[in-house]
């Protein structure tokens, strides 16, 4: 579904990305992970076109994504949450949903008037099934920004699954959460797969990554320094050494 | 009494010019090319009613289509840079057309006189009102109508999807595009139409002063059209009016006994403004609670 091809990206002199080859499946839960500044984030942004590619290819079920501008990529069905959340703050969980919803590739058909202007019944249905998806329904008429931290990570989720993304890129969905909101998450991303998304996660809590991720790539100064199933992630001994013999120790 | 009438024509067209910037603001971009299309709408309405005889509302609507133009085209270089190369760009655009004005002479003799654009002489026989009999409050009333209209617009466009749009991009620009919004034609969709609105706004002022030339299209207009929607917060149309009437209404008519203090005060306020309530008087969380109280329900 998604292929990276030898994706490269330097910064100046710093190689924060090399090389990276990866392909995820449709359907699968993917986990990224690996030490800190070992280039997942910058993965993230690659895909979604914030950063243009040093180097590499990106093809989207066979699709060269090339120099395409962020929001037309998210036409072609990719959605991201961000690390550090960023919500809508000063405008309602309500309107969250709004903005991202009416963005997408199948309302492109409609008249300028009712994408622009009107809602439509299924419109404010299917945000008012987010809001379900999302634990937020009676919270529709808050501002985003006064929302508690779960809650605003919640929201963002709901915000990219909003835009019926045919694959999600989750950036360090977990940071900051508590255990019981990690258990929380875990139900929440597997039941993304049920709904038919493909999930790239980036994550550095590895409770979770190795429980939910289906298969897992490690990176470590940029580059793949292994890749399969969380078991095997786990026995690699070039992983071990990466994370300093301590392969479960999260970050 | 003509003279509440003319501060109410003052007034109006000054909400105009604040609702111009006030659209453009609230995607997080700070115009002063507000002047410019303020200029390009005196202009232009002027011309088509002296020079060509056109009744007044054509005139208008062409000045203002006009002004909505010239926004639409320098809307695509200058909203790619952002801050103060923005406000150094658009300070460029409003000074090119000054100086266009500046040098328009464009005379043509109708009924034995001589009228038009006399470039450093200005622009003087704009009579149209008074040639066609216009009461002062009829004219107040005219220019009402179509503050009112934009308000309406505005106010009904802010409740509407497009306008939580505006405000995500205003917000967050990386994550508005990261929910698929294209950044570009959403700024140069508020830019064309805060041009369209302040090209209203200038040929209605072209009209009720009579005369207008390049020195009243100045930097120092362009900083009243931001500091109206600053000080009057982003969260309704209602904030750039109120903002108008104190401004216009009250420090410079009510304080005109304090002289030339008067611009000092001006320019104090906005700094009390900016210090106690950087996101204006009426801000989002004002509005929100506003209207809880008055109606329990959602937008």
């Amino acid at each position: 579904m998604l292929e990276l091809r030898a994706l490269s990206k330097n910064f100046g002199g710093v190689q924060a990305v090399d090389k990276l080859s990866a392909t995820i499946e449709e359907g699968e839960i993917f986990g990224l992970i690996g030490p800190n500044g070992s280039g997942k984030s910058t993965t993230i942004n690659l895909i979604c076109g914030v950063f243009p590619l040093s180097d590499g290819a990106i093809f989207l079920n066979g699709t060269n994504l090339g120099t395409m501008p962020p929001y037309r990529r998210l036409r072609t069905g990719i959605a991201r949450t961000f690390q550090n959340i960023r919500l809508f703050g000063e405008l309602t969980v309500w309107q969250n949903l709004w903005v991202a919803r009416n963005s997408l590739a199948d309302t492109a058909g409609q008249g300028f008037m009712a994408r622009w202007f009107g809602s439509s019944q299924a419109v404010r249905h299917e945000i008012d099934e987010m809001l379900e998806f999302a634990d937020l329904a009676d919270k529709g008429e808050e501002l985003a920004g006064s929302l508690a931290f779960g809650e605003q990570r919640r929201l963002e989720l709901a915000r990219a699954l909003a835009t019926r993304p045919k694959i999600l890129l989750l950036d360090e969905p977990a940071a900051g959460m508590n255990l019981e909101e990690v258990q929380d998450l875990d139900k929440r991303i597997r039941k993304l797969r049920d709904l038919g998304v493909t999930v790239l996660l980036v994550e550095h809590v590895m409770e979770l990554v190795m429980g939910v991720a289906d298969r897992i790539a490690v990176l470590n100064f940029g580059q793949k320094i292994a890749e399969g199933t969380p078991a095997a992630i786990q026995n690699d001994a070039a992983v071990q050494e990466a994370y300093l013999g301590a392969p479960e120790a999260s970050a | 009494m003509d003279f509440y009438f003319g501060l109410a024509q003052t007034i109006g067209i000054h909400t105009l010019l604040g609702l111009s910037a006030y659209v453009l603001m609230l995607t997080g971009q700070l115009s002063l090319a507000q002047a410019g299309f303020f200029a390009i709408g005196a202009y232009a309405a002027g011309i088509l009613t002296v020079l060509f005889s056109w009744t007044i509302l054509p005139a208008l609507i062409v000045g203002a289509l006009l002004a909505g133009f010239f926004a639409f085209l320098i809307g695509f270089p200058a909203l790619r840079v952002r801050g103060l190369m923005l406000v150094v760009a658009t300070i460029a655009f409003s000074e090119f057309v000054r100086l266009f004005f500046f040098n328009l002479h464009w005379r043509k003799t109708i009924n034995d006189l001589e009228v038009g654009p006399d470039s450093t002489q200005g622009f003087r026989e704009i009579r149209f009102f008074s040639a066609n009999g216009w009461e002062t409050w009829e004219v107040s009333l005219f220019v009402w109508c179509f503050v009112i209209a934009v308000m309406a617009g505005l106010w009904w466009m802010d409740r509407s999807r497009a306008g939580a749009v505006l405000r995500a991009v205003g917000e967050d620009e990386l994550a508005a595009q990261s929910v698929g919004l294209n950044l570009t034609a959403v700024k140069v969709a508020a830019m064309t139409a805060g041009g369209v609105i302040a090209g209203i706004g200038g040929g209605l002022y072209a009209h009720t002063t009579t005369y207008i030339d390049h020195l009243t299209f100045t930097v120092l207009l362009a900083t009243f059209a931001i500091a109206y929607p600053i000080l009057g917060g982003l969260s309704s149309v209602f904030g750039t009016l109120a903002a108008v009437i104190f401004i216009q209404g009250i420090l410079i008519e009510g304080l005109r006994f304090l002289g030339d203090w008067r611009n000092v005060l001006f320019g104090l306020l906005i700094i009390v403004v900016m210090n106690l309530k950087p996101s204006g008087i009426f801000d989002a969380r004002t509005a929100l609670m506003l209207k809880r109280m008055f109606t329990g329900k959602r937008g």
